[in-house]
């Protein structure tokens, strides 16, 4: 299976600052990847040398077979910018039958793709009175217009409140089965977490981490924390058997490296215990390993 | 598939420019001026040997040479500044479209606006000067005249306009640069022209340089024109004088190039903007 978007050794400089250094990555059809960054890590750069709206300086990209920018991958590839903006004076519908007359098709599907991201009420209004999590969604409804090949998504879910959220990340879904590529970016990890099938993480400009989730957690290595809550009256007595473990509100707090779990538990077990709760890694913590290692 | 893409860029930012009332406003602008230059053109002149209209039309003109460059400006300097201070530029420029495809857009929809409000004023001038005077008839193919040569004028501005906004990248900038543009061609450049004339006392300059400096202004080019073809050359005094030298088929050249060239420009300056 070719890959919808490739990139190799890709740099970017601006004024001898390094946005971008030597960055390769593929997606492929059907894969929806998060590209995770703090401020500044390069995420948005990245994202327009792939729209060809900037050039890169040194690396090559291919976009849909064909060069960032050309007329045959912008044909294929949907972008929604980071707080999306439109003219205050037109309606969203108005707005959507441009952007669908400007790709060659045809303007009456713009009330069916309001709809489709839960606008169709306000289709006839101005674009000013909108709030901007409506905004989001009608950039998010001209990123649906005609069967993208690889939708490129800048901070999609800012402004969108939980609900819209979820009906969001249904419709990359959606999307995602009909083979479409995924590239989004975003601050929001946990729901990056359980959305998404590969992780970036850029730090510097630099890309520090790359994978599965899984297979990030085992690379980071980090402890896994598990939280004791003690039968009424064992509190002390469990606090000496378990070494480290710090108290927290009514439970203890114990964190040990990832193989050891299955010891611990078994320790645990034999312990006056009245509940206990794992919690692996978040992808708050993976993200935080790798993008301080690199001396952030 | 071409046409339609630039036809939806132009039906978009024609709603856009009915809602930002440019169109009311631009329309009034023309009719109101047009009118009164009408008014006092029935005013017994004595009798000049022409018709009312042709009159009219020379004092139209002259109008036209400022009004039509700055209504231009106004309705232009903003079209691409205001898309990078809205942010809306780079999504635009994600969609398989050339630019010069927006561009195209854009001066379709304001030429749009520019040929209703020149169309209205010239018109109500016209009615009111064939009201008064029946053989203003004779005047109505310099009245056509003005009119399609004043829309090509504003497809100069126009096209000027996008240049400046493409350049200044900041819709207060682009205002500045638009403002400096119309002072200096059609307010400034004439009274440079006129003192250099002046100061040569009929040399070299005048005869040679002058002529050529008068059709490399589109604004001087459009005058010239439209005095130089009219019967009314006489009904005119300024640059008359100047308009009988040049012959009409070079000032019609440059008052149909000029258009090109100006889209050439904005599309140059355009390509450089890197959202």
């Amino acid at each position: 299976m070719t890959s919808t978007l490739t990139i190799s050794h890709l740099t970017k400089r601006f004024d001898g600052f390094t946005a971008l250094n030597d960055v390769s990555f593929s997606v492929a059809p059907g894969s929806r990847v998060a590209l995770l960054g703090h401020n500044g890590a390069g995420k948005s750069t990245m994202m327009k040398i792939i729209l060809g709206l900037i050039a890169g300086d040194g690396g090559s990209i291919t976009v849909c077979n064909a060069a960032p920018g050309s007329a045959e991958a912008r044909a294929q590839v949907a972008y929604l910018p980071e707080n999306a903006a439109f003219h205050p004076a037109l309606t969203g519908e108005e707005q959507l039958r441009q952007y669908l007359r400007l790709r060659g098709e045809n303007p009456a599907q713009a009330m069916a793709l309001l709809d489709r991201v839960g606008l169709a009420h306000a289709a006839r209004r101005r674009i000013g009175t909108y709030s901007k999590g409506m905004r989001q969604r009608v950039g998010l409804a001209q990123a649906l217009i005609g069967h993208p090949r690889l939708l490129v998504l800048d901070e999609p879910t800012s402004g969108l409140d939980p609900v819209s959220r979820r009906d969001f990340y249904a419709l990359l879904d959606g999307l995602a089965a009909e083979g479409a590529a995924i590239l989004l970016s975003s601050h929001a990890l946990t729901e990056v977490e359980a959305r998404t099938d590969h992780i970036l993480i850029l730090s510097k400009g630099v890309l520090v981490a790359e994978g599965a989730l899984v297979d990030l957690r085992r690379r980071a290595a980090l402890p896994i924390v598990m939280t004791v809550v003690p039968q009424p009256g064992q509190g002390a007595d469990l606090a000496a058997a378990l070494p480290g473990a710090v108290p927290v509100g009514g439970a203890y707090q114990i964190t040990c490296p990832q193989e050891e779990k299955l010891a611990l538990l078994g320790r645990i077990a034999t312990l006056g215990v009245a509940d206990l709760e794992v919690t692996p890694p978040s992808l708050e913590d993976i993200y935080s390993h790798f993008s301080r290692r690199d001396g952030q | 598939m071409t046409l339609n893409r630039i036809l939806a860029t132009t039906g978009t930012e024609f709603r856009i420019a009915v809602r930002n009332r440019w169109v009311a406003i631009a329309t009034a602008l023309m009719v109101v001026f047009a009118l009164v230059l009408a008014a006092a053109g029935a005013a017994p002149t004595g009798d000049v040997g022409v018709d009312r209209l042709s009159v009219t039309v020379a004092s139209l003109t002259s109008l036209s040479v400022y009004l039509v460059p700055l209504l231009a400006l106004l309705m232009s300097f903003d079209a691409i500044a205001g898309e990078v201070e809205r942010g809306t530029l780079p999504l635009l420029l994600t969609y398989p479209i050339p630019r010069v495809e927006i561009l195209l857009g854009k001066l379709f929809a304001h030429l749009v606006v520019l040929t209703l409000a020149v169309g209205a004023g010239y018109a109500a001038a016209g009615a009111a000067a064939l009201l008064v005077d029946g053989a203003s008839i004779a005047g109505l193919p310099a009245l056509w005249r003005l009119t399609w040569s004043s829309v090509l004028l504003g497809a100069t501005f126009l096209g000027a306009g996008y240049a400046l906004s493409a350049l200044a990248r900041r819709p207060s900038g682009a205002a500045g640069l638009a403002v400096g543009l119309w002072l200096g061609l059609v307010v400034l450049y004439d009274l440079g022209l006129l003192a250099a004339v002046v100061a040569n006392d009929g040399g070299r300059f005048t005869t040679e340089v002058f002529p050529l400096a008068l059709l490399a202004n589109p604004a001087d080019a459009f005058r010239l024109f439209n005095l130089s073809a009219a019967e009314a050359t006489a009904a005119a005094a300024g640059v008359g004088g100047a308009a009988a030298t040049i012959p009409l088929w070079q000032s019609a050249a440059s008052v149909l190039l000029w258009p090109l060239i100006a889209l050439f420009l904005a599309t140059a300056a355009f390509r450089r903007v890197r959202p």
